[in-house]
């Protein structure tokens, strides 16, 4: 079946068998092997990406159900990911409170929490925890990547800098 | 915050934010799933679905029909290719093991355990052919619980063997006898160790390429250890071993699951080699819960003698450790890196311990964080609780009354080590500084006289182990088969930058950035100029990788090492270029300067640049200021620390919460704050973890019936309070860098605070022991039994568990589902196995 769907701002049209992933679509139809796969069971928010702006776990959508529809994935997140000064607030934030150590569970990490913050731009230490409760990390014990949503919040001064960079380019297009 | 000040460098001791993230954050990562190469080929397993059987046939045709498929094998069509996985520590003479190949063939022995392979052009066509794969089993019984396997007459987990215990390996030091004999009181207790799926983020993955250089063979492996991976894969597969470069590029975690030589790693390089194209394997999640190693694992008989005023006298320790099918890379000398570390941070008069390796129908347990360690310390630490308790004393104060005083080191241990330094006062009077340890008791007492259903409970772990893998010669003297030294090589370039090759392989650990740091302040070069490499067997031709707090103890030190031999040979070139004698050619701040004419002088930078030209050079010197050094520690080192657990349970449902948690480790001195911080976070989530969360349930069997993230109850952000952490510093002095490593103390340390809290809020109602973990099944069925044996200290905290007593029970939490599986367990099950 064909698949039309908009990545990281670009359009892409390919094939996809019925019962392949979204995340497999992603990671190995259009290589952006920053959407990782933690488990087999929807558990782990390591595949976590935003379909329309909300967060999903991409391994819990048909390739075929993003026909027609909006994806952004890490790497679709900073407005230029070479440089810090491109990065996502939520970026520079979990680098600055080391909020990660692997990094493996960071890319589905980010997407949940800018999903987060989108919804509720200055939430609570207990919101920010329940908030990602999706999202398993086996390294950081949660507490910097909860200083770092904070950070992040904060720094967001409540301008809707917690959108997407790329979804915020494209509203001001 | 310290008991030594830590020395601030310019770079050592500050928070360096780590170099390693912006690939990380941004996504621009190389996982080994994330690797494609031309004309490469998946792999998938075939696994048992039963725990034990006799396997009498194998039928590959109806997969090597389906489309896409490329080969397909059974375990005897690989019998003289595949070799065997290696067991590097066969810790007794007469240990007995069964053979383990990659692939079984008359026989499997746990449910997951390997017997085909099919290899497609795409992983859906090799999982869609792998279920075409017809084998036939003949089912033997299956031994999954220990104690039934030491018992006489007990069916055998391996039939080429005639019995399941594998070894016994003792360790006695003083006179035990009269310890005891000569006792006032001794306390007795048997504590169970949970089976843990260690569950780093990233599953296993490999993928094997006949690429490179001439008969050069390349394998990229989701590994903590390439260094190991090169040696055993050249050796058990016969590959010369110049011809096997080994990658681990990044890698998502590994908690020691990834510290082994897997099937996997064999049979995706022998078939690489065998078909000419590269061979790719993923693991599931579900199928890692069977086939990646488990941790723990362990029933610890533990008993403690004292003097009427509570000093120590002796402590012995009756270990029985699943082994589970086959011995992988370490799996028995797990509970021997325990067997050191039973009389934790105390003195005694005698110490006798005793571990039995048992064999079961189960996956194979190996290294898991800690590693032997954090069950040493639960029971020591726990039963140090149980004494108090029995003597009417504080547990602090009975702790106090024991511990090694800090004016006492060094101090020869019972368990046989020299302990070089410490100071277990200044550590515990920062923790209960923190924690207000005496408002808290004393809210937990206005708790009890309120006799709510809320109880307070304080949790101690005044804790230490040991790390720094590891003194070659130790591990030779218990027969390990290689050596715990570590190497760093300094590459000094024309422009005056750097390169670092270390030997550790970092996975999540920040070496890139505590490295870069360590040599910026010893070169004098900045923080930036330094880049570092691993993980790449040509790159980093020497090493012995990243497990047992190690890197920086052992790694970091021969990094330091290295920078040093780099100094010296630049103030040769320094001295002689500007004209002075060597002695008088001082080097700081990144300059040679010559002593009394402070402006005569030369940066690193210059002497790189002038060195790398070689146009004036001493007579004879070598063009190069490049050095390396390979480093093997004296001893181990020892962190310590105090921690301290305010939990709140509810008595009526069991449900616990954990309020606080304040923990003040001794990690000696630190090169980065912020990633020190970052380890104890995570140490300590995983040693809740194994308290409050997690444990893998087997049926009667042999079948997982935690077999995935759904059944197995990996926390989450909800699941935890925010940790607060301070540090006291008294330096190693084993290592030039005074550092003993952070791995895993978070870890060792919390697993009894947590235990310890939970059973002092509910020791009023008769409670002293508690299964992990300590879901709401499990402490509200503590209160039941203790009720029912009519232990409470009061006829009204009785009243209140009789209540409970005709209810049905608990709701079932949602965080108490390993709890619930454990108690489903015991009937037939539904096979888990089969999945490819
Ligand atoms: S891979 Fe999607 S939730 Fe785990
Ligand atoms: S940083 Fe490793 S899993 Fe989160």
């Amino acid at each position: 079946m064909q698949v039309n769907v908009t990545v990281d701002g670009t359009a892409h049209s390919n094939e996809a068998e019925p019962r392949q992933l979204l995340v497999q679509h992603l990671r190995e139809t259009l290589g952006l092997t920053g959407v990782n796969v933690g488990c087999d069971t929807s558990n782990c928010g390591a595949c976590t990406v935003h379909l329309d702006g909300r967060s999903v776990k991409s391994c819990t959508v048909l390739a075929v159900q993003a026909d027609g529809h909006e994806v952004t994935t890490i790497h679709g997140l900073a407005t230029d990911e070479t440089t810090e000064d491109g990065w996502h607030p939520l970026q520079t934030a979990f680098h600055e409170e080391h909020g990660l150590q692997c990094g493996y569970c960071t890319p589905g990490m980010i997407m949940a929490a800018a999903d987060l913050l989108a919804e509720n731009p200055d939430p609570s230490e207990e919101e920010i925890r329940d908030g990602l409760e999706g999202n398993l990390c086996r390294c950081t014990g949660y507490v910097n990547i909860v200083r770092a949503v904070q950070a992040a919040a904060a720094a967001g001064n409540g301008d809707g800098s917690s959108v997407s960079a790329h979804q915020a380019e494209e509203v001001s297009a | 915050m310290t008991t030594t000040e830590n020395p601030i460098q310019a770079n050592v001791g500050r928070t360096r934010l780590r170099k390693e993230d912006a690939r990380l954050v941004t996504g621009r990562t190389n996982f080994t799933d994330d690797i494609r190469l031309p004309g490469m080929v998946h792999m998938v397993v075939v696994r048992s679905p039963m725990a034990h059987a006799k396997v009498t046939n194998v039928d590959l045709t109806g997969a090597l029909d389906m489309p896409g498929v490329v080969a397909a094998f059974s375990g005897a069509d690989l019998a003289d290719d595949a070799g065997g996985l290696p067991c590097a520590w066969p810790v007794t003479e007469d240990m007995v093991a069964p053979e383990h190949k990659a692939l079984a063939i008359d026989e499997v022995a746990y449910v997951g355990d390997g017997v085909a392979v099919v290899l497609a052009s795409t992983a859906a066509e090799a999982v869609d052919a792998a279920e075409r794969v017809v084998v036939d089993y003949d089912p033997l019984p299956a031994v999954v619980d220990m104690k039934a396997a030491i018992a006489d007459g007990a069916d055998l987990a391996q039939s080429t063997l005639d019995t399941n215990v594998s070894y016994r390996w003792p360790l006695a030091n003083g006179d035990i006898d009269a310890a005891f004999d000569g006792a006032d009181v001794v306390v007795e207790r048997e504590f169970v160790q949970q089976r843990l799926i260690p569950s780093a983020m990233e599953p296993r993955a490999v993928v094997a390429a006949p690429m490179g250089v001439s008969d050069e063979l390349t394998v990229w492996s989701a590994t903590q250890v390439p260094h190991f991976v090169r040696v055993f894969l050249a050796a058990v597969i016969g590959i010369d071993e110049q011809n096997l470069r080994v990658i681990a590029p990044d890698v998502g975690g590994g908690f020691g699951s990834k510290l082994d030589i897997y099937a996997e790693e064999i049979l995706a390089l022998v078939l690489a080699q065998k078909l000419g194209r590269p061979v790719k394997w993923t693991e599931t999640r579900s199928e890692g819960f069977q086939a990646t190693i488990h941790g723990r694992d362990q029933v610890q008989k533990i008993s403690l003698a004292m003097d009427a005023d509570g000093r120590f006298r002796g402590l012995k320790v009756d270990l029985l450790a699943d082994m589970g099918a086959y011995m992988q890379l370490l799996t028995p000398g797990i509970p021997i890196l325990g067997a050191f570390m039973y009389s934790g941070i105390y003195k005694m008069d005698a110490y006798d311990f005793s571990c039995r390796g048992v064999f079961t129908n189960k996956t194979p347990t190996d290294a898991y964080r800690g590693a032997g360690r954090p069950e040493a310390t639960f029971a020591i630490e726990r039963i140090v609780d149980e004494a108090a308790h029995e003597l009417g004393v504080d547990p602090m104060e009975l702790r106090k009354r024991n511990w090694i005083q800090h004016d006492e080191f060094p101090y020869e241990m019972i368990g046989t080590l020299t302990f070089d330094s410490g100071n277990y006062e200044a550590a515990t009077a920062r923790a209960i500084e923190m924690f207000d340890y005496d408002g808290r008791r004393a809210e937990q007492a206005n708790r009890r006289d309120s006799g709510g259903t809320k109880q307070l409970g304080i949790g101690i772990s005044t804790f230490t182990e040991m790390c720094g893998l590891a003194p070659s010669r130790v591990l030779g003297n218990l027969r390990y088969v290689a050596g715990g030294w570590e190497y760093a090589q300094v590459r000094m370039l024309f422009s005056g930058k750097v390169e670092v090759i270390t030997g550790t392989s970092p996975h999540g650990q920040g070496h890139d950035t505590a490295w870069s740091q360590i040599a910026a302040d010893a070169l004098g070069v900045p923080f930036e100029d330094i880049i570092v490499r691993h993980g790449d067997t040509a790159v980093s031709h020497r090493g012995l990788d990243t497990y047992g707090s190690r890197s920086l103890v052992v790694g970091g030190a021969a990094l330091a090492a290295a920078c040093g031999k780099v100094v010296e040979k630049a103030r040769r070139v320094a001295a002689h270029l500007l004209e002075a004698d060597e002695d008088d050619v001082e080097f700081s701040d990144g300059a040679f300067r010559v002593v009394g004419s402070p402006e005569t002088s030369m940066t690193m930078q210059e002497v790189s640049t002038a060195t790398f030209v070689a146009h004036d050079l001493p007579d004879g010197m070598e063009p190069s200021l490049d050095s390396d050094a390979s480093v093997d520690p004296d001893n181990f080192s020892y962190p310590h620390g105090t921690h301290l657990a305010l939990v709140e349970v509810d008595t009526e449902t069991g449900q616990v919460e954990l309020l606080d948690y304040v923990s003040v480790d001794d990690v000696g001195n630190v090169v980065n704050p912020q990633i020190v911080e970052g380890q104890v976070h995570g140490g300590l989530a995983q040693g809740i973890a194994q308290a409050l969360y997690e444990g893998a349930v087997y049926d009667q069997a042999g079948n997982l019936q935690t077999g995935s993230f759904v059944d197995y109850y990996v926390p989450g952000a909800p699941d935890f309070p925010t940790f607060r952490t301070d540090r006291t510093v008294t330096p190693a002095t084993t290592n030039d860098l005074g550092v003993k490593g952070v791995g895993e103390a978070g870890t060792i340390a919390s697993t009894p605070a947590i235990i310890n809290g939970v059973i002092d809020a509910v020791r009023h109602l008769g409670v002293n022991e508690v299964l992990m973990p300590a879901s709401p099944r499990n402490v509200w069925t503590a209160i039941q039994q203790a009720a029912a044996s009519g232990s409470a200290d009061s006829d009204d905290a009785q009243a209140a568990a009789a209540v409970q007593a005709d209810d049905a029970g608990p709701d079932a939490a949602a965080a108490d589902n390993a709890g619930q599986a454990q108690h489903a367990a015991g009937d037939t099950g539904t096979s888990t196995g089969g999945d490819a």
